[in-house]
């Protein structure tokens, strides 16, 4: 989804980064962005996806490979003439200045006069509807201002490039989601490249274009969020983004792109091929919740399954069902008027569709 | 406000059971404020008795003359009436006065220290009350006095000796002041003392610029540890900190003693010098006992008050900071000039003023090494505690200093904010 430029504005190539000389935090990571593209690194802490954000800002050292910026190899280039704005979790607004003078802080060390400093100054409050905070300090304003700021900081020397390194961990959860619209918005006004990092898969999906999965220090996807959600790769992915049910089973024969499952805890299943080894070999089957059916009108992988507990949300029911050995299978039943035949303890006879059944890596 | 119970009479917030709220609070917090109370008062009543009194009382010292209007109680209740501009010796009243004044105090012996404490303002009044204390009981009182006294001792017919006495007759004085600032009150007003006779306004001087100096080397010397300390990983900072500390676990005396070994004439540092052919061998440098070998000394003994609370202040700066300062396009000295530095005024400040009062105030070390031209002021108050036994003028350069060290600490106040000290 690159806005019109080059496609490899921000390049990885082999990149590895390690602290002790004993263990790779990032192995081998390839990773190309586009420019005017939303990347988000998501995966769990200590997955790696902080450090590679530090080695593009240029505060880590790069243990081996190259970066490279708009076609430039930046390892030895210092942060300061990357020109890359950065927003910090902690927003690291300087505790000592105003508002007015954190943003006119870049543009002072650029050698940028005093008139149009104070013009790009209230440019960059205006942006982020923060006008009438600009004589605060860092101190006197909440959470969700000081973020703003922080935004507003990084973004007011128009740098091509931004890194945010979870800039909304510190906030509750309603401001977490406004902030999330408002940062996508921005990007999109204003046609910069972000690399964003969080360990929130909803926000990855919320702003991203395209979201970089890490875990122990490799891309487990790289992919659009509708692509990651719908097509997970491996049992990775489609265990950390969104719910999942698991099945593990042994493939028996491959029909094209079919494989009939035998499943450990009885019974069979026909799935989707997707990352397995093929014929006698062990995989994991990944079915989202919102995809089985429920009811007597089922089709394709039927089975029968016994109800365990039932949660009511509202706008679905959860139901935990015991299929095929596996106590922690959940279902999103939709509230409409079916739902009341559900009970503890109760058979109910569920299926699921080949193609929404992903064999996966065990 | 509209839930609450509001008094009809006073207008004040009631509780559930109608009594006022404020009242209510009090009752139901007193318990616990007793509680704390006690807690601290050992602490209170040992530094109220050992600290707090002992200040009072050398204040009040500084100014007190009791003992003259007690000893010379006639004496000073009629040579009021004596004008010295008149004549040249006061009347047969005043003479007959301190003769009674005399007879007592002989009795009591007690001429012999208004006798001293008189000697403070003019030299000569120890030995002639003395000499007339041994010789008053041979006065024929039914005679005129005043010739008996200058019979005995011309020196009684001297205007300098009696008006001495008339302006210490008071309870109270400024004497005491007016020495340590080498100042003399005479018969025509405050004057300075002659030049071969000033010392304390010097000692005062020297006290105060070296304290500067010193304050001045320490901060130059702690900051760069100190950023190193807060930077470090956990493990390296903690030997480090040791080390820092260690000089802080070893005797004041023997650290002295250590400087004494390295900076003498035949120290270690000379040696290495002269073995280096830096320095002639009949060329020794005189590394102590001048200020030199007190500045040294001080440096190094107060240098952990000052890394302390840099350390502490340093610690809870986030990197992000200056990291966020150079994405933002700063060099590395700008994102430390215009970012680290500033957060650090608060540590700055409590070390500065915590070395600089240490040090304004330093006996031991300016003693042992300082020699001639290295001692402060604290050696004369010393001198004048143990020695020469005039509390009263120890009392007034002690209170001077404090009043020195208050005015640094409100000028400080006024210029960084005492608000922004940071001790830990």
């Amino acid at each position: 989804m690159a806005v019109d430029g080059a496609s490899d504005y921000v390049v990885f190539d082999h990149v590895q980064k390690s602290y002790d000389g004993e263990e790779l935090v990032v192995k081998d990571l390839n990773l190309t962005i586009a420019k005017g593209e939303f990347v988000t690194m998501l995966g769990p802490s200590g997955s790696g996806k902080t450090t590679c954000l530090m080695m593009l800002a240029g505060f880590e050292s790069v243990t081996h490979g190259e970066i490279r910026l708009n076609g430039r190899p930046i390892n030895n280039i210092p942060p300061h003439k990357r020109g890359i704005g950065m927003v910090f979790q902690n927003y690291a607004l300087f505790p000592h200045m105003t508002v007015e003078e954190n943003l006119a802080f870049p543009l002072s060390v650029r050698g940028i006069g005093k008139s149009e400093r104070e013009t790009r100054v209230r440019g960059a409050l205006d942006m982020v509807q923060m006008g009438e905070f600009g004589k605060r300090r860092p101190a006197q304003l909440s959470g969700g201002q000081q973020q703003r700021i922080a935004l507003a900081r990084a973004l007011v020397f128009e740098p091509e490039l931004v890194l945010m390194d979870e800039p909304l961990g510190a906030l509750d959860k309603q401001l977490r989601e406004h902030m999330q619209y408002e940062i996508k918005h921005l990007h999109e006004r204003l046609g910069v490249s972000v690399v964003y990092v969080t360990h929130d898969q909803t926000e990855a999906l919320t702003m991203s274009d395209r979201v970089a999965v890490f875990n122990h220090g490799v891309i487990q996807q790289l992919a659009s969020p509708e692509d990651l959600y719908e097509r997970p790769m491996n049992a990775f992915v489609a265990q950390f983004i969104g719910e999942n049910n698991k099945l593990l089973g042994t493939v028996e024969r491959t029909e094209g792109d079919v494989a009939y499952v035998t499943l450990e805890g009885g019974g069979n299943c026909q799935a989707t091929m997707v990352n397995c080894e093929g014929q006698g070999h062990k995989t994991l089957l990944s079915i989202r919740p919102e995809r089985v059916t429920v009811g007597d009108e089922v089709q394709g992988n039927a089975t029968s399954a016994q109800v365990k507990e039932l949660i009511y949300l509202g706008d679905h029911i959860r139901a935990r069902l015991n299929v095929h050995g596996n106590d922690e299978f959940i279902v999103k039943v939709p509230n409409k008027n079916n739902h009341a035949m559900l009970a503890v303890g109760s058979e109910v006879r569920i299926g699921w569709a080949t193609e929404d059944c992903r064999a996966l890596d065990a | 406000m509209s839930d609450q119970e509001l008094s009809p009479s006073t207008g004040l917030v009631l509780a559930a059971d109608g009594t006022p709220l404020k009242t209510k609070l009090r009752q139901a917090e007193r318990a616990q404020r007793l509680r704390a109370a006690m807690l601290v008062a050992p602490l209170l009543l040992f530094i109220l008795v050992t600290f707090v009194s002992p200040i009072f009382d050398m204040l009040y010292r500084s100014v007190d003359n009791q003992l003259v209007p007690d000893v010379l109680a006639n004496t000073s209740k009629v040579i009021g009436d004596w004008d010295a501009s008149k004549t040249d010796t006061p009347d047969e009243a005043v003479f007959r006065a301190f003769a009674e004044d005399l007879l007592v105090a002989t009795k009591a012996r007690q001429h012999t220290r208004v006798g001293s404490r008189l000697n403070y303002e003019t030299a000569g009044i120890s030995s002639l009350f003395r000499k007339t204390g041994r010789q008053i009981k041979k006065f024929d009182f039914d005679q005129p006095l005043k010739p008996q006294f200058l019979a005995m001792d011309d020196k009684w017919g001297e205007t300098e000796i009696w008006q001495t006495i008339k302006r210490f007759s008071g309870s109270l004085t400024m004497g005491y002041y007016y020495a340590a600032l080498d100042l003399k009150n005479t018969a025509d007003g405050v004057e300075m003392l002659p030049e071969n006779q000033r010392q304390y306004l010097m000692l005062f001087w020297r006290t105060l610029w070296m304290s500067m100096l010193i304050t001045g080397l320490c901060f130059s010397l702690a900051f760069p540890v100190a950023y190193l300390l807060a930077i470090l990983p956990m493990k390296s900072s903690n030997l480090l900190m040791i080390l820092v500390l260690l000089p802080f676990w070893t005797s004041l005396l023997a650290r002295t003693s250590a400087w004494k070994v390295l900076l003498q004439r035949e120290g270690v540092i000379n040696d290495t010098l002269v073995f280096l052919r830096l320095v002639p061998a009949d060329g020794r440098l005189e590394l102590i006992n001048n200020s030199f070998g007190t500045i040294v000394a001080m440096t190094h003994i107060l240098l952990p008050f000052m890394i302390m609370p840099l350390f502490s202040v340093m610690r809870t700066i986030p990197p992000s900071y200056v990291r966020a300062a150079r994405s933002l396009g700063a060099t590395e000295f700008t994102s430390f000039w215009r970012i680290y530095f500033p957060q650090t005024i608060s540590g700055i400040g409590a070390g500065c003023i915590l070395v600089f009062i240490l040090a304004i105030g330093y006996y031991i070390t300016p003693e042992l090494v300082g020699g001639r031209t290295g001692v402060f002021i604290s050696s004369r108050i010393a001198y004048h505690v143990l020695s020469s036994l005039n509390w009263g003028l120890a009392a007034a350069l002690g209170s001077l200093l404090l009043i020195g060290v208050l005015v640094v600490y409100w000028l400080y106040d006024r210029i960084v904010g005492i608000d922004n000290v940071k001790l830990g």
